[in-house]
């Protein structure tokens, strides 16, 4: 799959060549009957995030071209899949599309909630211009899956379609660095001697990188599991029919260690309570001198007018732990997809298609990538487009990161189906070594962790 | 004989015309359908304790006591029910002697400046509690926070605040008794008002002392609020969801999983509602205990307030 992420953006130019600037011009074939379902009404529930707000600003436009009226609604991210998981348990197909993430697909698919695309994408209701080829292998197969507990995405049912896609990677404030005579961190090592001598480098409350801490899979999906995959460790391996935790092994062990010491050192001082939201809100006030997160979250940061620190931003990769052996070419960035996935129990569900092939079309998604700041863009067309780089030139390092990074991102996470319940508790086992005497060492509190994350799973049988 | 009696007592009764007879069911009935609307979910949280239901399951069976022998099981229930109870005793016994330190002092100053204090007190009580925490969230930030700027004035930098899980109960306790203190001082401020003048008035003429006066009058003919106020705080304080999941999430660690947090937890976020239901089962029973108890002392302080009973 990575291989083929990479192939796929080296022969960019040549894919955008294929179909240049007609896969932005409007109805080109100008045979696909976009009114086809004129006068239908579909409910759409998507979290709040740059990408919801894109769709949101173009809803008028899809109505207007299709006759389709959109029911929108959109809530913030804390409570939106608990909200999305009672709407969808209920089988009353209230909602005909909402946004989700490849983790959250696999609950979604083996329970039965989404409906599989592939019969729309090789149907008639799809137009031509729409390009399925055009999304970036990596990125499209995350949201595949056979729903077999243990297999890896890529095969199987397309259960979603990407929307933006993040990789986790270091974003700093170069002017904070610069004055302290600081080189920005490649290495593992290097950052995590940075942020010590950081910690309070404008008094107190400041200190050397944010990384989130909340008690959920948040803060084990982005930094965290790509430092931990760029490491050699696995979260579990299939062993006699059964999928067995790995969390304990001595690189899962050294990584963690590593990663207590980070965030002692050189973290919030009440990190256990941070989010996204106040990772990047420190580092765009100057409270934070890095920050290891979603791309787009240093991004954002740094659009003129949106912080403090707004255009001092300059972004890093993936640091690599030079002690365990690895360099650069071992990079490893956990992926996050954020998608949109139709209800299994929608009866408005061609409707629904043209909501979900208009909002994720290369037409769409160059509007959104160029005026709107969804810059993760999924299209292998947006990305090696002009005006996509124009946009994102000001961001010092930034498209180099992402490119680079992009070759070998992943969903380092084994697939199945209680990846909520294990990654909580692994968060929560991140804390009490971090914030408490509770366990002798980090190999006490990863082989506790091993034992839970096995019973959670006990009842999967892998083929 | 019986039987001519009863068939004489149902001539009588059939005499009697159809609207009075069926007058006292109409009565009965809005309370009737309450408490069957009261009833069935309830019952049915009763028997879906009893089953495997999930939103991941297309359909659940009966796995008998299978939830309730896990759950008592688990150190982290048994680690919820002590949260729990800390956090409802403990907040609720700040915000009882706060409220009825403040409402004293208002009862008797009643000048301008008190009428203002009435009416700014009750401010924490019209903001929603995700609000109210949110809003010290940034209050106690480490770099940004005014309460962070204060203590440094005292030498203490970097409080830890809901980070660490040995101040992290305390800091959601503070919360808590920002937002409810006044509704306690609202309850005694009415129950003070309301008290009989002629009482205090003898005592004033006897010499009676302040302490005199809140130990014998004040405070026995104020019982019967203390305990309306103690109940419905305690009741809220026991199932405080909000402001421990906006704050913390629970964290860190299991260190503020109560009752409730658990309970949505396995619910909402991992999709084990037979598995959850226990947990809010038990808090029921919790509450309804402590309630029952609460009540019970209500009736007697209102009996002896109002002379009926030594």
């Amino acid at each position: 799959m990575k291989k083929v992420l990479a192939l796929t953006m080296a022969a960019a130019l040549t894919v955008g060549a294929l179909f240049g600037s007609n896969v932005f011009a409007e109805e080109a074939s100008g045979d696909f009957d976009w009114k086809k379902f004129d006068g239908e009404e579909i409910t759409v529930l998507f979290s709040e995030h740059t990408y919801s707000n894109a769709v949101e600003e173009k809803l008028s436009e899809f109505t207007e071209k299709t006759g389709i009226k959109v029911n929108y609604s959109s809530m913030p991210e804390g409570n939106y899949f608990e909200k999305l998981n009672v709407e969808l348990s209920s089988h009353s197909g209230s909602i005909d599309v909402f946004m989700t993430g490849a983790y959250q697909s696999w609950e979604y698919a083996t329970a039965g909630n989404l409906e599989p695309l592939e019969n729309f994408i090789d149907s008639d209701l799809t137009s031509p211009e729409w390009k399925y080829d055009d999304f970036i292998p990596a990125v499209i197969d995350a949201l595949k899956w056979d729903c077999v507990p243990g297999h890896a995405v890529g095969e199987g049912s397309q259960w979603a379609l990407p929307m933006g896609w993040e990789v986790n990677i270091l974003t700093y404030n170069k002017r904070i660095l610069e004055e302290k005579g600081i080189e920005p961190p490649k290495t593992a090592e290097d950052l995590l001697e940075a942020a010590s001598a950081l910690k309070e480098f404008d008094g107190n409350g400041t200190y050397g990188i944010a990384v989130r801490g909340l008690p959920d899979w948040g803060t084990i999906h982005p930094a965290y599991m790509s430092l931990y995959s760029t490491w050699g460790a696995k979260d579990y391996e299939i062993e006699d029919g059964k999928l067995v935790s790995k969390v304990n092994s001595p690189e899962a062990v050294a990584m963690t260690e590593y990663w207590v010491d980070l965030v002692k050192n050189g973290g919030a001082p009440q990190w256990a309570t941070y989010g996204w939201e106040m990772c990047g809100a420190d580092l765009g006030a100057g409270k934070a001198a890095m920050m290891w997160d979603a791309d787009r979250g240093g991004y954002t940061q740094n659009t003129p007018g949106s912080s403090n620190e707004a255009g001092n931003m300059a972004f890093g990769m993936v640091p690599y732990p030079e002690s365990a052996g690895k360099t650069e070419d071992d990079m490893k960035s956990n992926l996050w997809v954020w998608s949109m996935a139709m209800n299994a129990d929608s009866s408005k569900k061609e409707a629904a298609w043209y909501f979900m092939q208009y909002f994720t079309s290369p037409e769409y998604m160059l509007w959104s990538g160029v005026e709107k700041a969804c810059t993760d863009t999924p299209r292998t067309s947006v990305l090696e487009s002009e005006e996509y780089k124009e946009s994102v030139a000001n961001a010092e390092g930034y498209y180099e990161a992402f490119s680079k990074v992009s070759e070998t991102a992943s969903i380092f996470f084994t697939a199945q189906p209680y990846f909520t319940e294990t990654t909580t508790e692994w968060a929560k086992t991140l804390q009490e070594l971090v914030t408490t005497d509770k366990y002798a060492s980090v190999q006490d509190a990863m082989d506790e962790l091993k034992v839970t994350m096995d019973e959670l799973v006990s009842d999967l049988e892998v083929e | 004989m019986a039987g001519k009696k009863k068939n004489s007592a149902k001539s009588e009764w059939n005499k009697v015309p159809f609207s009075t007879r069926v007058r006292p069911y109409l009565i009965v009935a809005p309370s009737l359908i309450i408490t069957i609307g009261i009833m069935v979910p309830f019952v049915m949280a009763i028997w879906y304790s009893l089953t495997n239901y999930s939103f991941k399951l297309p359909t659940h069976k009966f796995v008998g006591i299978n939830n309730w022998v896990s759950m008592l099981g688990d150190p982290s229930f048994w680690n919820a029910v002590k949260i729990s109870l800390l956090y409802g005793l403990i907040s609720t016994a700040i915000e009882m002697l706060l409220g009825l330190g403040v409402a004293i002092l208002l009862n008797n100053l009643n000048n301008g400046l008190s009428r203002v204090l009435r009416v700014l007190l009750v401010f924490p009580l019209m903001v929603a509690p995700v609000t109210a925490t949110i809003i010290w969230q940034l209050m106690l930030n480490s770099s940004v926070g005014i309460v962070e700027k204060f203590l440094n004035l005292f030498g203490v930098f970097n409080f830890p605040w809901a980070a660490s899980p040995d101040t992290a109960l305390m800091t959601v306790i503070l919360i808590d008794v920002w937002i409810n203190t006044a509704f306690i001082i609202l309850l005694v401020l009415a129950g003070l008002q309301s008290l009989p003048k002629s009482p205090f008035e003898s005592a004033k003429i006897d010499g009676g002392s302040a302490w005199f006066n809140f130990t014998n009058l004040t405070l026995p003919m104020l019982k019967p609020s203390l305990y309306i106020a103690l109940l419905f705080r305690l009741m809220a304080a026991l199932q405080e969801y909000a402001i421990i999941f906006a704050l913390t999430k629970g964290g860190p660690g299991d260190s503020l999983m109560s009752l409730s947090l658990t309970a949505y937890q396995k619910g909402f976020k991992f999709q084990k509602f037979g598995a959850a239901i226990p947990y809010i089962l038990i808090l029921w029973l919790i509450i309804n205990i402590a309630a029952k108890r609460i009540v019970n002392l209500q009736r007697t302080a209102q009996k002896r307030a109002a002379g009926l009973e030594e």
